[in-house]
């Protein structure tokens, strides 16, 4: 049997964020999923009572769905709880076009939130018992960013990468964030404060890393025939595609090649394009390595030249490929997992709403999630109505 | 011949002073961390070994903590084509290198128990 096309047989309808930044520790992260979801329902011209896919991740729940539907009072008949990290959401919207595609479902909400910002010196980080005898800890790497990190020296060793290449990254998300309202951090930032900050794993320095807020997201999908009935224009999924081939660091079989390669090139085989197709690209940089590693396995760059690739404000507002024009993970907002967020500015950019930071004539968009530590990859292209 | 409770009998291993792993009886190929299926070609008949200990640094980050020393977190490749995370002692954690060839031991006080450490084998690092 064959999988069902799913070019452009499905679209995005609403998408919204909840209160990003600092929340307070007087909320929950259940009540920012379902603020976000109540507002990109909105957005679609639809209600909770218009849902009957629900597809959701809330790290620590164990039984999320559930959890959503009751609060939200949702009764789906197709319930997606996949869990492969920060990826989950892109994995989300895959699954949801399979679903409207076969008929399981019409109207599907993924929606995601975190009080990871807002939890932490609250006490409310209860961490459970591991759920396989783990062969790191004992050697007390500081998850994830050290997984991070071990892939970073890797590829700094076999094709020269430097720490000012990583510093690039950080800078050009910076910069865009500046252009971004919603965005957490937005003062002015240089390759030499990046190099400066303190290290925590070497090679990466604080500025490196990610950055730890509250937040949420919510997205709507249903079949592309319902959504050219609805108020804003649809924003098509045309190819998505999945890969993961380890869960520990130490399991990775090539630190320099993710899964990527393979997520990738599933999604685009599906859309009928390659990466010179693409207008703008949001990816999971949740240390600044992943947006090296990312566009070299997305097929922008060859392997190895990620560094240079980067350089002279390739990606940064203004240059030749616009990647995460929120600002990013690094800069604009990152609770707990990004994942739904490269799909939410990627459908702005396409309709044209992304304010200051609108770029011209976005066709094609691809979202980019990762997971665990380099572990789950999910590639999805999207487009507008030229693009079908 | 599989066993049933891989991780104590690895663990029971390393606090005999050896690096443990297993040996596929299929497809002969070495499988770390210890489990009940290969994961290369499925069999289920798994063998254990005792790495002679030599490998090399496939990579290095150094984890500074505020208010204790700096220490190293390797990734080593064992001459027997497996892979393992720990850290190189009796060096500076800043003088790891990638390449450098390394030699286990165990080190009985780790912090959840005894575990596999490694050494220079060299003072001069290799490339
Ligand atoms: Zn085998």
């Amino acid at each position: 049997m064959t999988l069902p096309d799913l070019r452009g047989s499905t679209a995005i309808v609403g998408v919204a964020e909840s209160d990003l930044g600092e929340v307070g520790p007087d909320r929950y992260a259940i009540e920012l999923a379902a603020q976000a979801a109540g507002a990109a329902l909105a957005e679609a011209g639809l209600t909770t009572r218009d849902v009957d896919g629900l597809f959701c991740a809330i790290a620590g729940r164990g039984m999320a769905p559930l959890d959503v539907a009751e609060y939200l009072g949702i009764r789906p008949r197709y319930t997606d709880g996949t869990m492969v990290g920060g990826s989950s959401f892109i994995s989300h919207l895959h699954h949801a076009a399979l679903a409207i595609t076969t008929g399981a479902c019409d109207v599907a909400l993924i929606t995601y939130g975190s009080t990871a910002r807002s939890d932490s010196g609250h006490g409310r980080l209860a961490m459970g018992p591991p759920e396989l005898p783990s062969y790191e800890a004992a050697y007390r790497p500081r998850p994830p960013i050290t997984g991070y990190a071990l892939a970073a020296a890797r590829h700094m060793h076999r094709y020269g990468t430097t720490r000012t290449h990583l510093a690039e990254v950080a800078v050009a998300a910076r910069q865009w964030a500046a252009l971004n309202p919603k965005a957490f951090a937005r003062d002015p930032l240089t390759v030499e404060d990046v190099l400066a900050a303190r290290m925590v794993s070497s090679p990466l320095s604080t500025l490196d890393c990610c950055l730890v807020t509250d937040g949420g997201g919510a997205v709507v999908v249903t079949s592309a025939e319902r959504a050219r009935d609805l108020p804003r224009p649809p924003v098509y999924l045309l190819g998505a595609g999945e890969a993961h081939w380890h869960r520990a660091i130490s399991q990775m079989p090539d630190l320099t090649v993710t899964a990527a390669t393979e997520s990738s090139a599933r999604a685009y085989r599906m859309a009928g394009i390659g990466p010179r197709d693409v207008n703008l690209v949001q990816l999971y940089d949740a240390f600044t390595i992943n947006t090296i590693l990312f566009l070299e396995d997305l097929g922008f760059c060859a392997k190895g030249e990620g560094g240079d690739f980067v350089s002279g404000g390739r990606i940064a507002p203004g240059g030749d490929l616009p990647v995460n024009t929120n600002g990013g993970g690094l800069s604009y907002c990152h609770p707990g997992m990004y994942g739904i967020f490269p799909l939410i500015e990627a459908t702005r950019q396409i309709r044209g709403e992304a304010g200051d930071r609108q770029q011209p004539g976005v066709t094609i968009a691809l979202a980019h999630g990762n997971g665990g530590q380099l572990s789950s990859q999910v590639t999805a292209v999207l487009g507008g109505g030229d693009s079908l | 011949m599989t066993q049933s409770a891989p991780h104590r009998e690895y663990t029971d291993r390393v606090a005999t002073g050896s690096l443990p792993y297993q040996s596929c009886d299929g497809c002969l190929s070495a499988v770390f961390p210890p489990r009940v299926i290969c994961p290369f070609c499925g069999a289920t008949d798994l063998s254990w070994r005792e790495s002679a200990g030599l490998g090399t640094v496939y990579s290095a980050s150094v984890i500074a903590p505020r208010d204790a020393e700096p220490y190293s977190v390797v990734l080593v490749d064992l001459d027997e084509r497996f892979r393992i995370m720990s850290t190189v002692v009796d060096l500076p954690a800043r003088d790891v290198r990638i390449g450098m060839r390394v030699r286990a031991g165990v080190d009985p006080d780790g912090p959840t128990g005894p575990r596999v450490v490694f050494t220079p084998e060299e003072r001069e690092a290799a490339s």
